[in-house]
């Protein structure tokens, strides 16, 4: 089995499982309650703050644990947007963000915000200079995906970072949901005031995320309850799936360092491969993720591509696995400015540490066989 | 010393059944549903067998079953993702003043939105009367919501009631049934709820997962907004293994629930008679007549809750003064605080709730300690 879609979900490290189920066996406590095993979860959970704050290179007060990607991206949008709203009402991003951004800003929208869509050029992405002559005096909020789902461009967060120091009122979000552990982020160099990312993108377990809120920068939060998470996201705490996620991203991290050259190798060697393939284009950008190679076989319907792909034992996607369903073309290649036949065929190889060389020549292997034969069914009609 | 658990209500640990659920959907069938190919369609497929089984549970069907984070989220979901699609319909919501700080809450800020919520007062058995709810009614009402089981003190509500007189009116009813679920035998369509919040942890299921139930039809705000996931009421990759964890925790906790009941009712009476045996002046509060068997609250004048908690915490018994919620805050527990007007009986409450695992030897155990501390502060 070669499971090359990797940016949809990973599978999850079986120590990470192990990690869960231990801790929910153990420390099943409620973290709120007063009693030893509360108590015992309570430290747990500020346990693994700590640990993964210190991954993050940030303070454990600055660490949100959220259910995942999604719920970060909401409440960094919506939260920060209307708590904000007298201070202004315009908000900046980009026309390649993920759907959980996207459709955040079109909610904003029917409230009464004024939202920029900065458009990206043929290599998906934008420049800070863009973001600059887009703000105006009642900007409050910037938010950029940093590594792009489908194609794997990655924007200059530092530069934005950079600019906004210029504006102190206007507060900076950063979607890193496809970024972390592939293409490095620093929070605070890159002065970044809020960040999402989401853990069964790097091996931990569906359900969980981190927002990361700078000290000092405040959200309404997007429901009302208990005093979790210090107000901004209550009800009851996930510990064990916390603590598994903790795990993943320690792992992810050691991974990354070890294997993120040779991932990226990986991928310049495919992309070498599948460009010489008839009827085979490269949609990903030269300067791109390690983990994301997007490219369209024209004439041929990705779904036939996917599936004829799985017949092998091979899974990749076509677009982005939130939108996979919609048959229509995708919006993020049409943002790079390709045509309806490019947009409306491509594929999407994404890669995790683990995958090897070996797979990457099975694949093209493979690969360049199923298009052959498509290529000549489509031919023939 | 061995440590006796009795905070089931606070959470529950997760059901060896359960685990062995959902161990396969981390290991193998690890796909995003959303995805075209296998492993996308054979967590698909776990996910929806999970929501048929669930909606099936409770007289539901497919797609009145929305899966969420919890407890909390699904309350939340309910209740201002309706309010906030309907304003212009009526400003007017009423509850009760002892709902869980997840529905008390998202009325709070409803009133800050521009809401008036009226919070309906109960009786020193901690009972919501109907009729208050229906006097209290306007015609720009667009919601009540009233929870099925006090978390605090296991008083039953008269959801079926309220929900009769709310027949002739436009206001949808929504019901926190987190506590209630698993101990109650509920069918939406007899308790003639609208909405209904359940919560995974509470039923040995995993923590970050619940699920709402919401009437075909009926029209909310999401509170999450991205990818088509539940049919774009819920926005975010979904929680395969946790659905698949809840539904067996709910399959469960609904297999046996007469059993269970006579089981927690004889631990009940158990701490009782202990208490009695050992001479412990103690009041239990909570209705005598409708309530959850497995939460028992009681008071025992001129004691204090801190004092309390802290002697059964040295002899290794867990309990609770209230909702886990709330217990970090030295604040008198709002439900108690609605049913007395005496500070004292508030402020000298514990709440033993019992759940899987539990046998009536430490029950026992547990009521001789609760006495000996008892005495030991009396003196």
């Amino acid at each position: 089995m070669i499971y090359f879609d990797n940016s949809a979900t990973t599978k999850p490290y079986k120590e990470v499982v192990e990690t869960y189920i231990k801790t929910a066996s153990e420390y099943f406590g409620n973290p709120s309650s007063l009693h030893p095993l509360g108590k015992a979860s309570e430290r747990l959970l500020n346990q693994a703050r700590e640990l993964g704050a210190t991954y993050l290179n940030v303070l454990p007060k600055e660490v949100y644990f959220t259910s995942g990607g999604t719920e970060g991206n909401n409440i960094a949008i919506k939260g920060t947007a209307r708590l904000h709203k007298s201070r202004g009402r315009h908000l900046i991003t980009t026309n390649i963000e993920h759907p959980s951004s996207l459709e955040a800003f079109q909610q904003l929208e029917s409230e009464g915000f004024e939202v920029t869509y900065l458009e990206v050029d043929e290599n998906g992405v934008i420049t800070t200079n863009q973001v600059a002559a887009a703000i105006k005096s009642n900007t409050i909020l910037v938010s950029i995906i940093h590594v792009n789902n489908e194609v794997g461009s990655i924007l200059p967060i530092n530069g934005i970072g950079q600019l906004l120091t210029n504006y102190p009122k206007i507060l900076f979000h950063v979607d890193h949901v496809q970024g972390f552990g592939k293409v490095p982020l620093r929070f605070y160099e890159d002065k970044v005031d809020l960040c999402t990312i989401s853990a069964h993108k790097f091996h931990g377990l569906k359900g969980n995320g981190i927002l990361y809120i700078r000290d000092g920068v405040r959200v309404e939060p997007l429901m009302s309850g208990g005093k979790q998470e210090r107000g901004n996201r209550p009800g009851t705490e996930n510990v064990p799936g916390v603590v598994a996620m903790i795990k993943a991203l320690r792992l992810s991290l050691q991974a990354s360092k070890k294997n993120v050259e040779s991932m990226e190798k990986m991928n310049r060697w495919i992309e070498k491969e599948c460009f010489d393939l008839d009827g085979v284009v490269i949609n990903s950008p030269t300067m791109r993720a390690p983990h994301i190679l997007n490219m369209s076989v024209i004439g041929v319907k990705p779904e036939v591509v996917v599936q004829a792909l799985a017949e092998k034992d091979i899974y990749v996607s076509t677009k982005s696995a939130c939108s996979s369903k919609q048959s229509e073309p995708s919006k993020v290649l049409e943002a790079m400015g390709f045509d309806n036949d490019r947009s409306s065929t491509s594929i999407r190889l994404s890669f995790t540490y683990e995958n090897t060389m070996e797979e990457a020549m099975l694949f093209v292997q493979a690969f360049s066989s199923t298009v052959e034969t498509l290529k000549k069914v489509v031919e023939k009609k | 010393m061995k440590h006796i658990y009795l905070d089931y209500a606070a959470t529950s640990p997760v059901h060896p059944e359960v685990f062995a659920a959902m161990k396969p959907y981390y290991e193998s069938q690890f796909g995003n549903p959303s995805s075209i190919h296998h492993f996308g369609r054979q967590a698909r497929r776990g996910l929806d067998e999970s929501r048929e089984l669930i909606a099936k549970a409770i007289g539901a069907s497919f797609d009145e079953i929305i899966f969420t984070s919890g407890g909390t989220e699904a309350d939340n979901l309910a209740i201002i993702g309706y309010a906030t699609a309907h304003k212009e319909k009526g400003n007017h919501l009423i509850t009760t003043k002892i709902e869980h700080h997840g529905v008390l809450h998202a009325f709070e800020f409803l009133e800050k939105q521009g809401f008036a919520v009226t919070y309906i007062d109960v009786d020193e058995s901690g009972v919501v009367s109907p009729f208050e709810i229906s006097n209290a009614l306007r015609d720009d009402t667009i919601l009540v919501s009233c929870m099925l089981g006090n978390n605090e003190v296991g008083t039953v509500q008269p959801v079926k009631t309220i929900s009769e007189l709310l027949s002739e009116h436009e206001a949808v009813l929504h019901t926190d049934a987190v506590q209630a679920f698993g101990m109650e035998v509920i069918n939406v369509d007899e308790l003639g709820v609208d909405f209904l919040a359940v919560s995974g942890h509470k039923l040995n299921g995993p923590k970050g997962i619940g699920f709402l139930y919401a009437r075909k039809g009926l029209v909310f705000s999401p509170l999450l907004h991205g990818g088509e996931q539940e049919r774009k009421r819920r926005a975010g990759t979904e929680n395969v293994a946790a659905v698949i964890g809840l539904q067996k925790a709910v399959e469960l906790s609904i297999e046996n629930i007469d059993e269970k009941r006579s089981l927690y009712e004889g631990y009940r009476q158990e701490i009782l008679k202990v208490f009695k045996e050992q001479n412990i002046q103690y009041e239990v509060n909570g209705s005598s007549n409708h309530y959850l068997p497995h939460i028992l609250n009681v008071s025992f004048p001129g004691l204090s809750v801190e004092s309390l908690l802290m002697n059964l915490d040295l002899e290794g018994v867990a309990v609770s003064s209230g909702s886990a919620c709330t217990a970090g805050s030295i604040d008198p527990s709002h439900v108690l605080t609605a049913m007395f007007k005496d500070e004292s009986r508030s402020h000298s409450a514990i709440r033993f709730s019992f759940g899987y695992g539990l046998t009536i030897d430490d029950v026992k155990e547990a009521a001789i300690r609760t006495a000996k501390v008892i005495h030991r502060l009396m003196k």
